[in-house]
């Protein structure tokens, strides 16, 4: 089993952080894993985006060069990236504000209205988190349990009560590719 | 210990802690940022010093201070900032004093750009700083080697009284990887007897001087045979390289650092393609293991070798003197932070296939 993810959007949706639970959970599934964010003079509002791979073997290049899934929170990142993903590939969209459809043929696409689901859970901010889950639940590479004993790892106990609207998120989002 | 998701800067600045560094001088440059920043965090818990200076030449010379009073130190930057500290460098190599350097290399030349680069190869490994010195170069390619290699690190700078330099790019700096921490356990620092700790009049310890200015010509001399007497053994003793697939390969890619992951995902896209491929990864560039190139190169079935680097054209020079002849060597590298993907790279050798 190999994935190699590409995570994108703006600065200040989470594009990193999905990335990186994606990255602790796999490591707590005892898979090898690599993050690699891209990193710059950028700020909220700019772009974003991190490479992650989850295998089971020793990880060659850690940089994602040909993705086997996307993930595009925002449309400058589907118009950058679609075209890279290996044939076969999956692309996630969050068509709540990405207005374009994927023209490839030979990939598979999911759209996830995810600032409309995260506005129904009632906080905006776990958009990135329905995105995961809609990721997880087409890969199923990790578990959703895991995904939040990650962010549990890195909120702290002081934040654990954010866990079951995290918990909501995920599967909220994994029910956008049933 | 259990695994850890850390990110490489603070996965090495906890390494050199938990390999006995105490000290830790730095001035601030991206992308390397977050060694000081956890170095600030953790020295203090643990009896340790962090301070941030009012310049790299600065930081480098409270280098020189804390080592050559014997204490395990180290510092670092990023390639205008280590620029900087050459000075420093070539002092504490002529006065003798152990120290590890960082360098988290990123674009140049001048201030040039803050992404990941390896265009300081020359400095690192032909000197940097003035006259005739060496420093052992460890060139990394993952976040748990660069770990194991800090302890390394350290014990070879006591072990010679060199600096040591870990030559890193941008990338194993900002990336993360599960990493596994070594808990230090009894740490038994070496005897320094050579360190400069304070002079007792009458005292049974002689005094310490830790000079790089040696006036006499005969003086000088001898430092430098000294030096050099110890180079050799350094040499004899220190080489390290990965070899891999190289064994009855038609083409041979060399390449340090991340680029030779990158080059291992490209042996793998050529083997899909029925074309046998391997590399070989200095992992330390000075001393730099030739014999290792050049053995893997003489083999029968090797056509031609491949150098790929994202600097334009240092490695390769050491790789064609290793090679001696032997094979051509063929340069493939971009300047200014442009990484190969590894599929330019396997295009590369199917290029040369074809002729």
């Amino acid at each position: 089993m190999v994935e190699r993810n590409l995570f994108a959007g703006f600065g200040g949706q989470g594009v990193l952080l999905m990335g990186q639970l994606l990255a602790q959970a796999g490591m707590m599934e005892g898979k090898n894993t690599t993050w690699v964010p891209s990193y710059g003079p950028e700020m909220r509002g700019g772009t974003a985006n991190c490479s992650v791979t989850l295998s089971d073997e020793e990880i060659d290049s850690p940089l994602v060069t040909v993705p086997t899934a996307l993930v595009a929170m925002n449309r400058p990142s589907l118009e950058k990236f679609e075209k890279i993903v290996a044939p076969g590939g999956s692309i996630f969209v969050n068509s709540s504000i990405v207005d374009i459809k994927v023209q490839r043929t030979d990939v598979k696409a999911y759209y996830v209205p995810c600032n409309e689901i995260a506005a129904q859970l009632g906080n905006d901010k776990v958009s990135n988190m329905i995105m995961l889950g809609a990721y997880l639940g087409q890969s199923k590479c990790v578990e959703i349990e895991t995904i939040l004993e990650a962010l549990l790892e890195k909120l702290g106990e002081k934040k654990a009560k954010l866990i079951p609207l995290n918990r909501e998120a995920l599967l909220k989002g994994a029910e956008c590719v049933e | 210990m259990a695994k850890k998701l850390m990110k490489g800067c603070e996965a090495i600045a906890e390494a050199a802690i938990q390999a006995g560094c105490r000290y830790f001088f730095g001035y601030p440059i991206t992308p390397q940022n977050d060694i000081p920043e956890y170095m600030s965090l953790r020295l203090p818990q643990v009896g340790g010093c962090f301070l941030q200076a009012e310049s790299e030449l600065a930081a480098i010379n409270m280098v020189y201070g804390a080592g050559g009073a014997g204490a395990r130190v180290m510092t670092s930057s990023s390639s205008p900032g280590i620029s900087l500290k050459q000075e420093g460098i070539s002092t504490i190599a002529a006065a003798e004093i152990p120290c590890v350097v960082v360098n988290m290399m990123r674009g140049g030349p001048g201030l040039g750009n803050i992404q990941a680069s390896q265009g300081d190869y020359f400095q690192a490994v032909k000197g940097g700083g003035h006259g005739d010195y060496h420093a052992i170069v460890y060139a990394p390619a993952s976040i748990q080697e660069t770990v194991d290699m800090m302890q390394k690190a350290f014990d070879k700078a006591d072990e010679y009284r060199t600096p040591v330099i870990i030559l890193a790019d941008g990338l194993i700096g900002q990336m993360m990887e599960p990493v596994e921490l070594k808990e230090a356990k009894d740490l038994q620092l070496p005897e320094k007897p050579w360190a400069a700790t304070g002079y007792t009049p009458g005292g049974k310890k002689p005094r310490s001087v830790l000079n790089s200015l040696y006036i006499e010509t005969e003086d000088l001399d001898e430092l430098v045979d000294r030096l050099f007497e110890r180079y050799a053994v350094i040499e004899k003793n220190e080489k390290m390289v990965e070899c891999y697939n190289t064994e009855g390969a038609e083409y041979i890619l060399c390449a340090y650092g991340t680029v030779a992951r990158i080059c291992k995902a490209a042996i793998r896209i050529l083997g899909e393609q029925g074309i046998k491929c391997g590399l070989v990864r200095p992992i330390t560039l000075w001393p730099f293991p030739s014999e290792a190139v050049h053995e893997a190169l003489a083999q029968e079935s090797v056509k031609e070798a491949l150098t790929v680097e994202v600097s334009a054209g240092q490695l390769v020079e050491d790789i064609r003197l290793a090679a001696n002849g032997i094979k051509p060597v063929q340069f493939m590298g971009k300047a200014g932070s442009r990484i190969p993907s590894a599929e330019e790279i396997a295009e590369r050798i199917l290029e040369m296939k074809r002729g």
